[in-house]
């Protein structure tokens, strides 16, 4: 059974009718000790009351006449409590039926001569007390029949159980209407979530809501909250990318009327160069952003593929080549006291390493070198690229990582998110990327990596 | 017509110089809130092209300190965020115009003119004057019905003299209007300017008050 509602009916009302019964057991059982010993007391008071009754000689006995035969005892009205419900026999010590109570057999009640004892005569089963007389010379026999006694029982019972088959459906449909009443905070959280559009991430009210569902509901709320952020997030984003395609494009298309209504030959040229670079600008801006994208979400290709830090780093010196070539800048890759051996992420660290180099070769004059250090210092692996370009200033030094940011001494291919994709990066790696100035110039940007 | 272009991405900032210098236009470029406050405090525009996302600040500051110094110079926004909230800024903020990126370079071009003539009260984008016709926006001339070939320069001598008919222009102030900062200014060249459209137009189109500079003669003069 899959519902809280059914679950807790069931339970409910399986609890509280075995309780019922184990109550009408225990109560059968009680009642029954308890009349058995009540009975037996009247039995014992009955047999003694007949006992004194005989010595006082207010009943007369069949052999104080004479050997009459056992047919013609005499029958006794024991008075009208007793009448149904006891019989009695005075049995002469050597066996002769000497007197009776009006419902008694005929037959001897038990063979037993003091105390308690049961009997079965004619298929019925008696229970029955018996005290001798030996001054009169006579056994009195009390008994009453166990089958009334157990009528009485069954009575007592049948009072506990008949009212519980009219109470039980009352009590299951009391049960039924405050378990739904106790579970209505649920249903109506549930439907106040279906009945919403999918862009309402309204926090649910949280406010008298039972212990026991308040957790859920905070949960949810806290994921209402981070699915919020995380669109507001993607709408920033978006909105920020949107308009920073414009302006190349802006450009772009201004070079292109520029070439269409100019005669002049340098201008068209100029203008054709200015194009063919905003081209590059924008498909880098477009992988840039592609990459961001990427890492943001996560979902990068080939997430588990690792390699180690020297062969990405080789891979990305080797892809940075050709752009290096045409600027005419040397990149020298040199690793500081032995192979660092650490395994990194490639869809990480890949996207960082190219955007650092790229940065480097960029701001680079004519001639200069981009240097690749790796260096390992105990628990990290240092990964730091310097160039010889002409640095940032200090107060633009803590905006560098914020997306679109673009410096003074910005580079005709930047895009502003180099540095933001190389922190992201490196940060979902469990590292740090650390930016400075060099002394007299140049620049660092270094990859602390963790072991 | 000299006007100040802030921008800082340099292929669109080089687009804007080239291009609307094709269009008439004398063009002082920069890429930095500070470098415009410099040119603006140092020098008289007709109009100013404001980008608004600039690498040390904001050209709604730029536009702020213009008009806090009672500048009345016309400025023209040109940026990327052209959505209604941020023309409504950008406008109350004393901007005369609004452009979103990216734009077609000739629209930009006459709502400059548009935007210098209104800041001149002129009602036309035509200059007349003695049988004289220039039409900034084509660039074309004429004198008495018949074509008027000018040399860009000239042009823009005669176009500076016609927009305030009845003033003294300084030698100065038409060498600002011609030449931009990147440009070498020859010592005498706003006199050959002049003595070319003396000979385009009659000697006494154009008089020199000696010590002051030069203005239009007065019609039937």
């Amino acid at each position: 059974m899959n519902s809280i509602r059914g679950r807790l009916i069931a339970i409910l009302i399986g609890t509280t009718g075995l309780v019922w019964l184990l109550a009408a057991a225990w109560i059968y059982l009680s009642t029954q000790a308890q009349v058995e010993h009540v009975l037996d007391a009247r039995l014992t008071e009955a047999a003694r009351m007949v006992n004194s009754l005989l010595t006082d000689h207010r009943i007369e006995l069949a052999m104080a006449e004479g050997e009459n035969g056992e047919t013609a005892a005499p029958i006794f009205d024991m008075g009208q409590p007793y009448e149904r419900q006891l019989s009695c026999q005075i049995w002469s010590l050597d066996g002769q039926l000497v007197g009776r109570s009006s419902g008694a057999p005929d037959t001897r009640l038990t063979d037993a001569t003091q105390g308690f004892s049961e009997a079965t005569i004619a298929g019925e089963t008696w229970r029955v007390y018996t005290v001798e007389n030996p001054r009169l010379g006579v056994r009195v026999m009390v008994g009453d029949s166990l089958h009334v006694r157990d009528r009485l029982v069954g009575d007592v019972i049948k009072g506990l159980l008949l009212p519980a088959t009219i109470v039980l459906p009352v009590l299951a449909g009391m049960i039924w209407l405050s378990v739904r009443r106790g579970l209505a905070p649920l249903s109506e959280m549930a439907g106040t979530l279906s009945s919403r559009d999918a862009n309402d991430l309204r926090p649910l009210p949280s406010a008298g809501m039972p212990a026991e569902v308040a957790p859920a509901v905070n949960a949810l709320n806290g994921l209402f909250r981070r699915v919020d952020e995380a669109r507001e997030r993607e709408r920033n984003f978006t909105a920020f990318a949107a308009h920073e395609l414009k302006t190349p494009l802006a450009g772009l298309k201004t070079q292109a009327q520029i070439a269409l209504a100019s005669g002049d030959g340098a201008v068209q040229a100029n203008a054709l160069r200015q194009i063919a670079t905003g081209v590059d600008r924008t498909a880098r801006l477009a992988r840039q952003l592609l990459d961001l994208a990427s890492l943001e979400t996560g979902d990068g290709p080939a997430r588990s593929a690792r390699e180690d830090i020297s062969v990405a780093i080789g891979t990305a010196v080797a892809e940075m080549k050709p752009l290096a070539a045409a600027r005419n800048v040397a990149i020298e890759v040199e690793h500081v006291g032995g192979q660092p051996r650490l395994e990194v992420e490639t869809h990480r660290i890949s996207p960082a390493l190219r955007n650092l180099l790229e940065n480097a070769v960029n701001h680079s004059p004519e001639g200069a070198r981009v240097r690749c250090r790796i260096h390992q210092n105990g628990g990290t692996v240092l990964v730091s690229v310097e160039d010889e370009g002409p640095g940032v200033t200090e107060t633009e030094l803590p905006r560098l990582t914020e997306k679109f940011f673009r410096g003074r001494n910005k580079s005709t291919t930047g895009s502003g998110l180099g540095l933001a994709i190389a922190r992201t990066a490196v940060e979902q790696a469990g590292g740090e990327l650390r930016l400075a100035n060099r002394t007299p110039q140049g620049f660092v940007a270094t990859l602390v990596l963790p072991v | 017509m000299r006007i100040l272009v802030v921008e800082d991405d340099e292929m669109l900032l080089d687009g804007l110089t080239v291009g609307l210098g094709l269009a008439g236009f004398t063009v002082d470029p920069v890429s930095t809130c500070e470098d415009a406050h410099a040119a603006l405090s140092a020098q008289r525009y007709d109009a100013v092209v404001l980008d608004l996302m600039l690498p040390d600040g904001s050209g709604l500051d730029v536009l702020e300190t213009l008009r806090g110094a009672r500048n009345a110079t016309p400025v023209l926004l040109l940026t990327a965020r052209d959505q209604v909230p941020d023309r409504i800024r950008g406008l109350d903020a004393g901007a005369d115009d609004y452009v979103g990126k990216p734009f077609d370079l000739d629209e930009l071009a006459a709502r400059l003119r548009a935007l210098v003539r209104r800041g001149a009260g002129r009602p036309t984008a035509r200059l007349e004057w003695r049988g004289v016709v220039l039409d900034p926006a084509q660039l074309t001339s004429s004198h008495h019905g018949a074509a008027l070939k000018l040399t860009r320069r000239e042009f823009a001598v005669l176009r500076t003299l016609m927009e305030r008919p009845a003033a003294t222009v300084s030698r100065t102030a038409l060498e600002e209007a011609l030449y931009g900062w990147q440009e070498e200014v020859e010592s005498n060249a706003v006199e050959v300017h002049v003595h070319h459209l003396r000979s385009k137009l009659g000697a006494d189109f154009i008089k020199t008050v000696r010590g002051m500079g030069y203005r239009l003669a007065e019609e039937g003069a």
